[in-house]
């Protein structure tokens, strides 16, 4: 389907990252946003509630990240497509109601501008350091889906994508910004409504009497509906059966949580994005997300111009992790070198996917600013040596 | 067009990260070449440290931040003081003549000086120092086309001023472009050949 025109502001603008994630949400058909403002984050919710009332719908700045977050379900369960948006010390407010939205199955994006932590750290200062946490931060097993971009245009393009996501899997997106890419200004263009696929919410076909919420059809996914439509449904934080009833059976906990992770597991082929470039012949392979992938971008190039067989594959939806294409990648690949904006989270993933066949480097960094390409450069000169 | 990287730096309420997003609009939307701005500024709405990096280039752009400077376009002391080390060896200053007194800069570095804030007052509104700054630039570097940067002038100012600003982009560029000519025809005279930019 395409998008709706109303909320898609045509043209070529010189925007930031916060900016054009806001446009990229409307652009997704967001019309419900729920906020508590902070640095680095804040201009997309101001920005949201600047063009909101000339859209269509709702936006409310809450007492704080935990109602923020408990607001935009009841407004999914109203019929909306919605996010939130935070940093660090408000995500971290959020992860009890991650894990409701995990296990209610509710579709919504939220959007995390990282700083440095722990804690209040550096408000104004970037990180990637945020990773681990929304892929484990609520307690229980679930699989969110997670989009790291790397520029003001990838924040308009990749939201709605996030947003496609939430609608396909009823998941919760984590939408990975960093204080660089949400600050940074570069041209942004979007194009018209009818050139924007967006995914609508898929409403259930049965009848009142006939729907049972948590019902799947065969494709792991339930159909929705929403209130006022005449359909009777509860909503719980417990573990529930088909009806949507509390049943804290083990066999209705298997059954449920079983899907909850392989609705995303089973699906990791089609939740592959990773943007590679020499990878078919790299001796060395740099892997990296989001802006610092703008940094080893800068290093694999003097590489290879170096005469070095460096490739460097870049992680655009970071969870569900691309094991199986970073597993496909070590047959070829003796040394991967992975920088980030952290301490070292996403390089544990690589090796477990690496399994021991080729050398895994971590290149930690603990933010406030990205890496210098010449630390990548020179870790690149190490390992082909 | 290799990359070019220049900094503006002055106090918050001057309109410093305006005065770089036009010159970044003018070179991405208008120009068709690529620009990346950073900015940064302290916890003070008025008065305190603000400063952008803008780069700008025939390719993607990396790297986000700028490390040493093509062009520095200062409005303020500290930040001459604090950005003039990271001019290149033949970099171009552009500065407020009433607000900043230069001192050492690395050698070959071309010095422009303009009243930009006189000026703003003479048109009558102090507020368009930065536009001034932003002819200024154009007008000096020649690193955009004129029309480019009046159309990132028109659409980045509030509606019912774009006269005002067009007049003060105007003034800033007639006279940043009489004082390249100016030094082009005393070195002529002199028998040197005109020095050409490192950028």
């Amino acid at each position: 389907m395409k998008a709706d025109p109303s909320g898609v502001l045509v043209g070529t603008h010189f925007i930031d990252g916060d900016h054009a994630a806001c446009e990229g949400a409307l652009a997704a058909g967001c019309r419900f946003v729920a906020g508590y403002p902070i640095t680095p984050s804040t201009e997309v919710v101001e920005r949201f509630a600047a063009r909101i009332p000339l859209v269509g719908g709702v936006f409310i700045q809450l007492e704080d990240e935990i109602a923020s977050s408990i607001a935009i379900q009841g407004a999914v369960w109203g019929g909306k497509k919605v996010m939130t948006v935070t940093s660090g010390p408000g995500l971290s407010l959020m992860m009890e109601h991650i894990g409701l939205a995990a296990i209610t199955e509710c579709p919504c994006v939220f959007v995390d501008v990282q700083r440095g932590g722990p804690s209040t750290g550096l408000p104004t200062l970037p990180a990637q350091a945020d990773m681990m946490q929304v892929k484990w931060g609520s307690h229980g097993d679930y699989e969110p889906i997670a989009l790291s971009p790397n520029s003001p245009q990838e924040c308009f393009d990749l939201m709605i994508k996030a947003f496609n996501l939430a609608e396909m899997y009823r998941v919760p997106v984590f939408f990975m910004m960093d204080e660089v890419v949400g600050h940074m200004t570069e041209r942004v263009v979007i194009p018209p409504a009818d050139q924007i696929e967006v995914v609508e919410r898929r409403w259930t076909a049965k009848k009142p009497a006939e729907y049972r919420p948590y019902e799947t059809n065969g494709n792991m996914v339930p159909d929705m509906v929403k209130a006022g439509d005449g359909y009777r449904i509860h909503i719980t934080g417990l573990t529930h059966d088909e009806r949507g009833y509390p049943s804290m059976t083990p066999a209705t906990q298997d059954k449920l949580v079983r899907r909850l992770l392989n609705k995303i597991r089973l699906n990791a082929d089609k939740l592959l994005d990773v943007r590679e470039e020499h990878t078919e012949d790299a001796d060395v392979t740099v892997i990296s997300f989001g802006i610092t992938s703008r940094v080893a971008t800068a290093a694999v190039d003097d590489a290879r111009a170096q005469g070095l067989k460096v490739g460097h594959a870049r992680l655009v939806i970071t969870w569900p992790f691309p094991a199986a294409r970073i597993a496909a990648l070590a047959e070829r690949t003796k040394v991967f070198l992975v920088p980030e904006l952290n301490m070292g989270q996403m390089v544990q993933e690589v090796e477990r996917a690496v399994a021991g066949r080729a050398k895994v480097v971590s290149i930690p960094h603990a933010g406030g600013t990205v890496h210098e390409p010449e630390t990548i450069l020179a870790k690149i000169m190490e390992a082909a040596r | 067009m290799s990359k070019i990287d220049i900094r503006v730096g002055g106090l918050g309420g001057q309109g410093v990260i305006l005065c770089a997003s036009i010159i970044g609009k003018a070179a991405a939307i208008h120009d068709n070449k690529h620009a990346t701005l950073i900015q940064s500024f302290g916890p003070e709405a008025r008065g305190s440290a603000c400063s952008a990096q803008v780069m700008i280039d025939d390719h993607p752009i990396g790297y986000p931040y700028v490390k040493s400077l093509d062009v520095l376009v200062v409005m303020s002391r500290d930040a001459y003081k604090q950005f003039v080390t990271q001019l290149k060896p033949g970099g171009i200053l552009l500065y407020e003549e009433e607000l900043v007194t230069p001192g050492a800069m690395p050698p070959g570095v071309s010095a422009y000086a303009i009243p930009a804030t006189r000026f703003a007052e003479q048109l009558g509104r102090r507020l368009v120092l930065n536009i001034v700054m932003v002819g200024f630039f154009a007008g000096v570097t020649g690193l955009l086309s004129e029309q480019a940067v009046e159309k990132a002038v028109l659409s980045s100012v509030p509606k019912g001023t774009e006269d005002l600003n067009l007049r003060a982009y105007r003034k800033g560029f007639e006279y940043g472009r009489e004082q390249v000519e100016s030094r082009r025809l005393e070195s002529a005279a002199n028998g040197q050949t005109q020095q050409s930019f490192a950028i």
